[in-house]
């Protein structure tokens, strides 16, 4: 299929133009955040085996050191946030809602912080070298999936890729980070963008930005060293262009088959802050010890893309920034994906891109009556990968999971949510649709 | 803490809306009729402010009574049924006796929306079920026409229109024939000008098809109707009535009067494009609208009736669950395995 063109711009078919919400925090540089009196590093932070912690209660450990090791290939590594005390290794709440094991640790009141650092992985290493040095620094996907990155760097046998694209989008409304990270950090981007051609042995490099950041992608232009083979794209402003599938009908026009991998259409996609956390990081042999995350929304008062510590929790954070007293959601992330915060006891982690609180006001517009579904269409015309989600809808109220599967594609679904979004009648098709997958693979793991 | 104790709402994403609903796409839509339903009131006078009342009244009111005997609550606030009783009342003769209108509208609502499970459930559109009841039960009323902007519109009644129920209507000198019957029975053009503007006889709302115009772009540029369903519909009848003009001129009418006249206008517009009825995929939307405008001509060239727009679009209708099945997209990646070598 070709990419679709509008007024010279390309894009994907299909999707939902919300209100962007950027202007507050677009300008506003990164700023760095102080320490909790008491940081809680879960380690469970990515998708994967929880990583095995290397380290004891009451032992002293130094910013960057490793405090936990992969378990296996499917896991990464993790690192002390700050110079402070191990009180406890035991269990912590997470966005999830479920309990899961995590380092607690209380920084050193008066250190320096100063980062230690470990054995360089030069560019001249082998691309083993530097999966293995990737998994090592803890890197995972940093727009939202944590997805471990080396898992998706290494490429099987007689597999190729042949573009490489560097996913600047940030389509979600509120979240700024990439923003930020492409105008202040566009060396270390370029940087990881030559880790990443080695290991993958792609020749071409895509950073796709959205046209709400014009100003990004005209520095990135500025920047871009003469000796890499690639460019700068700027798309049309859509949700959700930040989902890899859509990125690439947008920019090659390939599809990725159903239940496939973007391998199998010879591309890799990378989520621009963790291309810069890759060119940070392994020139100095660290590890990921903090990330940019936009603190957002009508509740909170000093909003800003601040440089926060991993296992900052959640509580702390908010009364940093301070926050109005009618707020009533808290999500990480922004308003189309985010997950709501069950309590505001769980941490930031490798994950989370933004922390976005909304008021009662802000929230009223999602109570409004349910209607019956008018066939309007409008679910049709918004879904990126072409469902029906009114018919899905109608069929997972009588739970019809079989035919939804089997007939209509649900496991296709990839939950961005444009449908609800755009649903006049405030169906809440996409959750059920959440439901009904779980429901689904429930009953398969039941029956293996 | 900050939010002093009070508990935090636990929702799964999205947690924006686009902001439209139902009720305020039902309002606009309203809005968009009103001001074909002026013209009406403006063209016919006491008569069309009567046939229109009547329609509305019997449409809300069925619907909230059904409500209410059913023991849930009203829905008369969604503004759809408003829609139903304004499109109903604008497709009928103004001279039509008043309890024939107020029938009409209770049968439209009742069997043609509440019996099917109301708003969003029902199969066809229900201004033009009671219409087609109607056109089935009285063929002569149904298709007897007071001229519009008469001397004395606002000062009297047609006879027709007080008749009592179950009586024979009588009509006065004055009725006329509509400009699709003038073709039909005695080849006689219309000039366009008088077809778009409104100076013509007809059904209440059938006459200005300017005004229908200016409503329906306002819908459309509000995204609160499917462009694609008038758009398929006025080019299939330029292209086939014109297609038949240019065979023999003398026996098949031009594609411009093929527009503009009779309920083409108003049906294309503001019924065929009823979210309701009509299908959600885009090629689904230009093969309905391809089918009404087939059929209408079909109808109105080779058929009994001049008119026929009313069963082109049931008829759409009726098919939209189909068309909707045959037409659906192919899923993303779905045939992305042979593709990818």
């Amino acid at each position: 299929m070709r990419p679709m063109r509008l007024l010279g711009l390309k894009t994907f078919r299909h999707g939902v133009h919300p209100p962007e919400s950027k202007d507050e925090t677009s300008g506003l540089p990164i700023r760095q955040f102080p320490f909790a009196p008491l940081l809680i590093v879960p380690l469970v932070q990515h998708m994967g085996a929880p990583s095995i912690p290397v380290v004891e209660e009451g032992q002293e450990v130094q910013r960057g050191q490793r405090i936990a090791r992969p378990d296996g290939f499917m896991s990464v590594s993790m690192h002390a946030p700050a110079s402070g005390l191990v009180r406890r290794v035991a269990l912590a709440p997470s966005i999830s809602g479920r309990m899961v094991p995590a380092v607690y640790l209380e920084p050193f009141p008066g250190s320096t912080q100063e980062i230690e650092d470990g054995t360089p992985c030069p560019l001249e290493a082998t691309p083993e070298e530097i999966i293995a040095a990737i998994q090592d620094a803890g890197v995972v996907g940093l727009g939202g999936a944590a997805f471990p990155t080396h898992v998706k760097l290494k490429i099987p046998e007689g597999k190729f890729v042949d573009t490489l694209i560097i996913n600047g989008v940030e389509c979600e409304p509120f979240l700024t980070t990439d923003h930020r990270v492409m105008l202040e950090e566009s060396r270390d981007i370029f940087t990881g963008i030559r880790y990443l051609l080695k290991v993958t042995g792609a020749e071409n490099v895509i950073i796709a930005v959205e046209a709400n950041k014009a100003d990004a992608a005209e520095h990135l232009r500025e920047t871009f060293p003469s000796d890499l083979n690639g460019s700068v794209e700027v798309l049309q402003v859509k949700y959700p262009q930040g989902a890899e599938k859509m990125l690439f009908s947008a920019l090659l026009g390939r599809e990725v088959p159903s239940r496939g991998l973007p391998l199998d259409i010879h591309a890799l996609c990378c989520n621009v802050a963790t291309t810069a956390q890759v060119g940070q990081l392994l020139p100095r042999g660290r590890g990921i010890q903090e990330r940019v995350i936009t603190v957002t929304g009508p509740a909170v008062k000093r909003k800003g893309n601040y440089r926060i510590p991993i296992g900052t929790p959640l509580r702390f954070l908010l009364e940093h920034v301070g926050v109005a007293d009618d707020v009533n959601r808290v999500f990480l992330g922004g308003p189309m994906m985010g997950a709501a915060a069950p309590s505001l006891e769980i941490s930031i982690t490798k994950g989370t891109s933004g922390v976005t609180a909304f008021t009662d006001t802000a929230a009223e517009r999602t109570h409004s009556p349910v209607y019956p579904c008018i066939r309007c269409g409008y679910c049709v015309d918004a879904c990126p990968i072409f469902l029906d989600p009114a018919l899905l809808g109608k069929l997972a109220a009588t739970e019809q999971f079989s035919t939804m599967t089997d007939e209509h594609h649900l496991m296709d679904c990839f939950e961005c949510g444009s449908c609800s979004f755009v649903c006049p009648s405030h169906i809440p098709l996409v959750q059920r649709f959440r439901a009904a997958k779980a429901a689904v693979r429930k009953s398969k793991a039941g029956a293996a | 803490m900050a939010n002093g104790g009070k508990t935090l709402e636990i929702r799964t994403s999205p947690h924006i809306l686009s902001g439209y609903s139902v009720d305020t796409i039902m309002f606009n839509v309203v809005l968009a009729l009103l001001p074909v339903t002026g013209f009406a009131v403006f063209a016919f006078g006491l008569a069309g402010l009567l046939t229109l009342s009547v329609a509305l009244a019997s449409c809300v009111l069925t619907e909230h009574l059904i409500c209410r005997a059913a023991g849930k609550p009203s829905t008369i606030g969604d503004w759809s049924v408003t829609i139903t009783g304004l499109l109903y009342g604008l497709t009928l003769p103004p001279s039509l006796p008043l309890w024939m209108v107020a029938a009409g509208g209770v049968i439209g609502v009742a069997l043609g929306k509440a019996l099917f499970g109301g708003l969003g459930y029902n199969t066809f559109n229900p201004a033009l079920v009671g219409r087609a009841v109607l056109q089935a039960a009285f063929p002569v009323a149904m298709t007897s026409w007071i001229p519009g902007f008469g001397a004395g519109r606002f000062s009297s009644l047609p006879l027709s229109t007080l008749t009592l129920p179950f009586t024979a209507p009588e009509y006065d000198a004055i009725t006329s024939a509509t400009p699709l019957a003038l073709w039909k029975f005695s080849r006689e053009a219309t000039a366009t000008s008088d077809l778009a503007m409104g100076f013509i006889s007809g059904s209440a709302g059938e006459t200005s098809s300017v005004l229908i115009l200016l409503g329906g772009v306002y819908l459309i540029a509000r995204n609160m109707m499917n462009w694609r369903i008038p758009a398929s519909i006025f080019a299939t009848v330029f292209v086939f009535s014109g297609a038949l003009h240019l065979v023999d001129p003398t026996r098949y009418a031009s594609p411009v009067f093929m527009l503009f006249s009779g309920g083409l206008m108003l049906g294309a517009m503001f019924m065929a494009t009823d979210m309701v009825g009509s299908p959600m995929t885009a090629r689904g939307c230009y093969l309905y609208g391809a089918l009404i405008a087939v059929v209408t001509i079909v109808i109105r060239t080779w058929g009994g009736l001049p008119e026929g727009v009313m069963y082109a679009i049931l008829l759409g209708n009726a098919v939209t669950p189909h068309l909707d099945r045959w037409t659906r997209p192919t899923v993303y990646g779905a045939k992305g395995k042979e593709a990818a070598t």
